[in-house]
């Protein structure tokens, strides 16, 4: 165990829960499996954000099973069915979701956050409820949602965020934060608004799968591609720009690759920061890689407490706020002819 | 005050099912309709550990045949269990020498059967006593009820007389009459079951038992000196038996107030006129005794319980002395006989009753005997009446036939049909409606509704098609205040549903409406159109009936509830709307609880779907009142022509009206008498029931053909032909330079889909690689809506199949280009939409089909390839085509085996009469017809025409050899054998045969459409059902992986044995086909079929065939013995190693999916242990290619 010069307090804030680390893996498939959350807690992580539970998956499925079970009977004498009925089914209602809530609850230590996509507002009010009753310290509304109409304005978006956030607050006691995209046309006002109905943290940001184009067979091909390290700007300029600006917590997402990263997203202002990629590429074990590069770093520099480090390089804390702003954008391509063609 | 009983609405199966399954420790079974629902109850019932009356849950095993479940009922009852199975028709056949075995041992037992008829000309579901009244000779005693109630009584009844007096019992009730009619009856309490059955009774079985333990044996081999006695042994158990059944239904009437007696008299004391009947039909004489005395008749009826033993005391005690004459009732035909069992038994019983009592003829009834209702044909009110009008006169007809109209050898009684309102207070409804948009399921639940929240009697019963694809299902559904005896569908309603407009044209629905009932029609047309949209003569009597029409457009209203296309909870609540049989708000409120109760469990989505379809129905139901039209504004529109007028006679005589639903009315004349009809009929039942076809753009289109070859229905055709063909072409037909070198110049190609028969399935669009490449989404084949396409298209379709067929010998047929230039001779079947095995067979006739002769186990093939009215089999021009014909389940291979036999047999005698006619057939054509090379296509052309011009020779010659030879000359053509058949078949009932057959050596083809369960019956497991899936039978899941019946085969050495999967290599699919055709001794093929037991939309069949091999699921491979021969590996690996997980695969079908929603743990261990096969399949097949290396 390496010996730091300095004592060094980890602990954060994050929404209103006291976590020993500002570490905590994102929602991801990893945490579908009890004994990947141990080996996070192991690791040094001091919370996790479940895999999203997609209320419009659990529609369609449902909406599939009964199709198949139902369609094909009572058409044909021999026939009336094709399928044994059971009496009863289990996991329609989310109800693995919930018992592993439940049991990671009995398992693990560290606090435990509900992620959860809704598409009605029922679905929204009775799974956070219950997500809340299985014993969910938070809640983390993950919004992912691609406004492809034409005629959606960004006020009926923005209405639809607020509208979703407002109800799961109504349903619940614990607290909610809410992951989103960076895609709105005034997104420090947006952030604003969601924190005045309710929200306690902001997850920034939300990384769409994006479709790619298969060239050999002409089909238009949902790719999953992890994330990189330079992702980590667009969080980390958001979360700059936001952090004096609001008082609920700011949790870092996308492209957290190195304790360097970690640093970068403490220093403009994160209560946390979350990863997934890194775990799925070299394994949950990592965390602990950035937890001592944290304290590696914090020794160097002379931090005694991540709480020095949050916000130290927010826009109200940097000499020259503006650089998180739209001169950053020129400053980065006269940057990058400069290394490229000179 | 006495409690009021508990009272259940369902049918026979399931009632039977119930009491069965208490009283046992082992059952048996094995899928048969319409008997499977029992089997399916009791494996239900255990799967969620339901007990029996001990407190034990019932072991259920699924035997690989009937044969197979008797052997085990005799050895499960010999080892002292108490032990039941459940079958029908040949499946009672199957048991029977195990019968004689379990009575001739005197097992205390009860078969539950649904008595259907047994095949003979033909095969039928549906219901008769011909299968019950073949156990005649068993020893088993009959015990017959006659509705749902009694089934459920007679159930336990005879359960405890078999305890008592050991003589095994098969209780029996009717097909499909019985069995499915749902109607509300008083439940038989486990106490009730308790107190009629007597623990000592059950030890005593149990120590009858064979036991190590107190050991002796049975079954012993008796020579002439003894048997005859010990045969003689067991009289007394049987002359005690008829009182112990007797004490037994006093017991039981003690106990639940319903009273039965071995032959139960229904009518006035003094009647002079008595019918004697079993089954169903005794409640048909039962009601129409009412109607009669009450018009002051003097009838009667004597309902037989207890057929076997059969007691006949109790019969002449049943009988009213009054009677002067007696009709006696059989379900049954029993050919050459002096008379039906039934009536002969009466007969003797009133001989033996005349000679004991030294009576004269004086006072001595008369008694007269026919046959009614074979295979479910309705039994009326009317018909009754007829009969007792007969035995009024003087001369009466005996041996006479009921309910038809025998124009050849006249034994029918002819009868007026006259519908009659059984009570005045009894509602009467008929509903049209598509087997997949609910209606049937919606009145199950109406029925439900109405049973369980009033005090109405209830009564619902189904019809189905026998389609796949596009059914039509009718119920018919009765409530009253009084007990419903009317076992016979509804002549005449109150309420008219025709839940599809488009049957509108089709049916004349309203022919069932009684004047001043309410007609409702879904329709997508918007209000002002629909009096102008429907034909003339539905019009005209919705007027003269005055019959009130309601209208809603279910369609949208489902879809906008989100329940998508089922109609079912939209209709069923207009239905409660306008009929009025309960309170308007109480009614919903009933549906809305019976939806939580059916879909509760599925879920909160699919559940407030329904409830809001619930709540728009009543929105936009809305009345049109057709007095507002003027009777001569009428729209002149008629109904649609059956068939067209081109059809040959026979098919306009006869196949139409069965097609119209008019067989009925069809004399006996109209029909063959061994059952031959002419094959090529499917082609003239034009459906019209896609509402989208498959348009073709012939700038996109590069002509591979695989549309062509995945069609399932062979309704997308292609053709090659020269351009001066083209100067007829109607405007729209479509065609395309034809693209390769093997064309001649000119040559021109279309892709054509006739409109009609098309299904709609998309499995062509799918199929489909030729993308626009300005709309990418687009391919060569876009489905579009069949209606502004259809008259056009028509007329494209009718000039294409006008257009000539290509030369075949100049055709790649190895390739599936090339292929699909041929004639397809199976065409337009009943399969389902998107059926994953009709394009196979479809293939094997495009090839062989000219000289192909083909045994279809029983299944969905033979469904499909044979059930009336019309069959997809068919000829070319020339006449020539497969000849088909399906003998059993079990026995399909030595059925094929023995056409091969044949064949080779009078092929040989061929040979040798033209080696002995030397001299008056020129030596040219005689050599040349001796020494003819058949190995391909142009050799069997070669000699085909050679064989015409010998016959040629032999017709103008009239020496006895030359008419020999002539009988035999097409034999010198090569036949091609094929044996076709399901998994069920080839995998358990068939596999002896099959296994056998493949060892013969001899030139047979076998292709096993293998789709992994029993499809027909409706999903149940065979041993190819693969590891992990759900089916019936195996609702846990299947814990053992799939019979390689590949590997088996292959283990022989010397049969041809390929797999293929036509989704995922159609190359390798074609190339098996005809080396299997042309290995000169058996072969076998197992085929991938995609099929909608699966759980997935039949439009991604081949991609899922194509993931099942690139997991590794579905090795392809050819194992061809001549290959040995030269030199080289036989054994041929041809698909690669997996390159995906098994789930990948699988996840995508309901079947895997499924066990995830009922038994996450168990779908996950099961999932493992299914990859873990796969993988070690793999190496298994990798090893055997190198093991095979030379």
């Amino acid at each position: 165990m390496k010996r730091w010069r300095n004592f060094m307090n980890l602990e954060t804030k994050y929404l209103g829960l006291t976590l020993k680390n500002p570490l905590v893996p994102s929602a991801s498939p990893l945490s579908s499996e009890v004994s990947n959350v141990k080996k996070m807690e192991d690791a040094g992580a001091s919370a996790v954000v479940l895999y999203s539970l997609f209320e419009e998956q659990i529609i369609h499925e449902n909406r599939a099973l009964d199709h198949f079970l139902t369609t094909t009977g009572e058409s044909y004498a021999e026939a009336l069915s094709y399928f044994p009925e059971p009496e009863e089914y289990h996991n329609l209602e989310a109800d693995d979701y919930l018992e592993h809530i439940a049991r990671l609850k009995q398992e693990v230590e560290i606090p435990v956050i509900a992620s959860l996509n809704g598409v009605s507002k029922g679905g929204w009010m009775s799974y956070a409820k219950r997500m809340e009753e299985a014993g969910a310290d938070a809640l983390e509304l993950n919004i992912y949602y691609i406004a492809a109409s034409p005629d959606m304005t960004s006020e009926t978006v923005e209405k639809m965020y607020l509208e979703n956030l407002k109800t799961v607050k109504r349903s619940v006691n614990i607290p909610v934060s809410i992951k989103l995209g960076p895609y709105f046309s005034a997104f420090a006002n947006m952030a604003t608004k969601l924190e005045m109905a309710g929200a306690d943290g902001l997850v920034l940001f939300n990384r769409f799968y994006q479709p790619d184009i298969d060239l050999e067979t002409l089909d238009v091909t949902p790719g999953l591609e992890l994330s990189h390290s330079f992702e980590k700007r667009l969080p980390l300029r958001w979360i700059a720009i936001l952090r004096p600006h609001l008082g609920c917590s700011l949790a870092a997402t996308t492209g957290v690759h190195t304790s360097e990263d970690v640093v970068k997203m403490l220093l403009v202002g994160a209560d946390v920061v979350m990863m997934t990629s890194l775990l799925l590429q070299k394994g949950i074990g990592t965390i602990r890689i950035l937890i001592e590069g944290l304290q590696e770093w914090m020794d160097e520099k002379g931090y005694e407490s991540v709480g020095q480090m949050q916000g130290a390089m927010s826009s109200a804390s940097v000499a020259e706020p503006a650089a998180f702003e739209r001169a950053n954008y020129l400053k980065i391509l006269q940057s990058y002819r400069r290394d490229k063609f000179i | 005050m006495k409690k009021k009983p508990e009272t259940i609405t369902t049918d026979a199966n399931e009632a039977v099912a119930m009491v069965a399954h208490s009283l046992n420790e082992v059952i048996a079974i094995y899928p048969i309709t319409p008997a499977s629902p029992m089997g399916e109850w009791a494996d239900a019932w255990t799967m969620s550990g339901r007990k029996n009356i001990w407190g034990s849950v019932p072991e259920v095993i699924e035997m690989q045949s009937e044969g197979g479940a008797a052997g085990t009922v005799h050895g499960s009852l010999q080892t002292g269990a108490l032990t039941t199975t459940f079958t029908a028709s040949q499946g009672l056949l199957l048991m029977m020498p195990n019968l004689f075995k379990i009575a001739g041992e005197l097992n205390s037992t009860v078969i539950h059967v649904a008595a259907r008829s047994i095949a003979t000309h033909a095969l039928s579901i549906f219901g008769d006593h011909s299968d019950v009244m073949a156990m005649r000779m068993t020893g088993m005693g009959l015990l017959g009820s006659a509705n749902v109630q009694e089934s459920m009584d007679l159930a336990l009844i005879s359960h405890a007389a078999s305890l008592e007096s050991r003589i095994p019992f098969i209780h029996f009730f009717d097909g499909f009459r019985t069995s499915h009619e749902i109607q509300k009856i008083e439940v038989v309490t486990e106490d009730q079951m308790r107190a009629m059955i007597d623990d000592e009774l059950v030890i005593a079985h149990r120590k009858r038992a064979l036991s190590s333990d107190h050991p002796f044996i049975r079954g012993t081999a008796q020579n002439p000196d003894v048997f005859f006695q010990s045969r003689e042994a067991a009289n007394l158990f049987y002359q005690k038996c008829p009182a112990i059944v007797q004490e037994a239904m006093n017991r039981f009437a003690q106990l639940t107030g319903r009273s039965y007696n071995l032959f139960d008299y229904y009518g006035v004391e003094d009647a002079d006129r008595v019918i004697v009947i079993m089954g169903s039909g005794a409640d048909t004489v039962h009601e129409t005794v009412d109607a009669l005395n009450n018009e002051g008749e003097k009838t009667g009826v004597v309902k037989v319980r207890l057929y076997r033993p059969f007691d006949t005391k109790a019969f002449l005690k049943a009988l009213p002395e009054s009677v002067k004459s007696i009709a006696v009732l059989d379900r049954t035909k029993e050919p050459g006989a002096t008379g039906e069992p039934l009536y002969t038994d009466v007969v003797t019983a009133l001989r033996e009753k005349k000679m004991f009592s030294n009576g004269s003829d004086q006072n001595f009834p008369s008694v007269i005997g026919g046959r009614y209702g074979l295979s479910s044909k309705e039994f009326t009110p009317s018909m009754v009446r007829t009969v007792f009008s007969e035995l009024k006169k003087k001369e009466q007809k005996n041996h006479f036939t009921l309910g038809i109209h025998d124009d050849v050898t006249h034994t029918s009684l002819s009868y007026e049909n006259k519908p009659v309102r059984p009570d005045g207070n009894l509602f009467e409804g008929v509903f049209f409606g598509l087997g997949s948009d609910g209606t049937v399921s919606a009145n199950k639940n109406s029925i439900k509704i109405i049973g369980e929240q009033t005090d109405y009697h209830v009564q619902g019963y189904f019809v189905y098609d026998s389609k796949k694809s596009g059914a039509i299902t009718t119920s018919h559904l009765r409530f009253g205040s009084k007990p419903i005896r009317s076992p016979y569908l509804i002549e005449k309603a109150d309420f008219v549903a025709c839940h599809q407009s488009a049957f509108l044209n089709r049916y004349d629905m309203l022919k069932y409406a009684r004047n001043g009932s309410v007609f409702l029609l879904n329709t997508p047309w918007p209000k002002e159109e629909i009096w102008q949209n429907l034909p003339e003569n539905v019009q005209k009597e919705l007027i003269e009936k005055e019959i009130r029409l309601y209208c809603i457009d279910a369609g949208r209203v489902a879809r906008e509830s989100g329940v998508g296309d089922r109609i079912n909870t939209v209709m069923q609540a207009c239905f409660f709307a306008i009929s009025e049989i309960l309170e308007k708000d109480k009614a919903i409120g009933f549906i809305k609880q019976a939806i939580d109760n059916t879909y509760g469990k599925k879920g909160r989505t699919v559940r407030e779907a329904n409830h809001r379809a619930v709540d728009l129905a009543l929105e936009n139901l809305f009345e049109i009142d057709p007095k507002s039209f003027a009777k001569d504004d009428t729209s002149n529109k008629a109904m649609r022509r059956t068939v067209s007028e081109e059809a040959p006679e026979f098919v306009q005589k006869v196949i139409a009206e069965i097609i119209a639903g008019q067989g009925d009315e069809l004399p006996v004349s109209a029909f063959p008498a061994d059952g031959t009809f002419p094959s090529g009929t499917a082609m003239w039942e034009k459906r019209n029931i896609s509402q989208q076809i498959p348009v073709l753009d012939p700038d996109v289109c590069i002509q591979c053909s695989k549309c062509v070859m995945v069609c399932p229905h062979s309704v997308i055709r292609v053709k090659a032909f020269d351009e001066s063909y083209l100067e007829a072409a109607p405007a729209a037909f479509k065609f395309m330079d034809a693209k390769g070198r093997e064309w001649p110049d000119k040559t021109k190609i279309s892709i054509q889909v006739s409109p009609e028969d098309c299904t709609g399935c998309e499995l062509c669009v799918e199929v489909c690689p030729a993308k626009n490449r300005q709309e990418v989404g687009r391919k060569a084949l876009n489905m579009d809506w069949t209606e502004p396409l259809m008259e056009q298209e028509k007329e494209n379709w009718n000039f294409f199949l006008d257009l000539p067929e290509y030369d075949r010998t100049a055709l790649k047929t190895n390739t599936v280009k090339g292929s699909q230039y041929l004639q397809p001779l199976f065409e337009f079947s009943g399969a389902c939409a998107g059926c994953g095995e009709t394009p196979y067979i479809k293939l094997v006739t495009q090839l062989f089909g000219e000289r192909m002769i083909v045994a279809n186990a029983t299944g969905c093939s033979s469904i499909y390839g044979g059930n009336l009215p019309t069959t997809p089999w068919t000829k070319n021009a020339e006449g020539l085509g497969p000849a088909w014909s399906n003998s059993l389940f079990e026995d399909n291979a030595e059925f094929g085996l023995g056409f091969r036999i044949t064949i080779d047999k009078q092929n040989e005698q061929a040979l040798q009469l033209l080696k002995r006619m030397n001299g008056s057939i020129p030596e040219e054509l005689s050599t040349a017809i001796l020494n003819s090379d058949q190995s391909d296509e142009a050799g069997i052309f070669e000699q085909r025409e050679r064989v015409r011009k010998l016959k040629e020779y032999l017709e103008r010659n009239e020496s006895k050899e030359s008419r020999m030879l002539l009988s035999l000359a097409d034999y010198l053509v090569r036949k091609s054998v094929w044996i076709i058949g399901g998994d069920g078949w080839a995998y358990d009932i068939g596999y002896g045969g099959l296994d056998h057959v493949l060892a013969s050596g001899r030139d047979v083809n076998i292709l096993v459409l293998d789709t992994e369960v029993y499809s027909n019956t409706g999903g149940q497991r065979s041993k190819a059902t693969p590891l992990g899936a759900i089916a019936k039978f195996a609702a846990g899941g299947k814990e053992s992986p799939k019979k390689d019946l590949g590997m088996l085969a292959v283990s022989g050495g010397e049969a041809y044995v390929a797999r293929i999967a036509m989704g995922a290599d159609d190359t390798q699919a074609i190339r098996a086909i005809i080396e299997a055709e042309k290995y000169p001794g058996p072969s076998i093929i197992i085929a991938y079929s995609h099929c909608i037991a699966h759980g997935y939309d039949m439009k991604y069949g081949l991609n899922q065939q194509k993931l099942a091999v690139t997991s590794g699921y579905w090795p392809l491979f050819r194992f061809n013995p001549m290959l040995a021969s030269e030199g080289k590996n036989p054994f041929q690996l041809d698909s690669k190693a997996p390159k995906i997980p098994f789930k990948e695969y699988a996840n995508n079908e309901m079947r895997y999916l499924m066990l995830n929603k009922s038994n996450p743990k168990a779908a996950k261990s099961l999932m493992d242990q299914a990859q873990a096969h796969v993988n070690k399949q793999w190496r298994h097949y990798e090893e055997m290619e190198k093991l095979y290396e030379p």
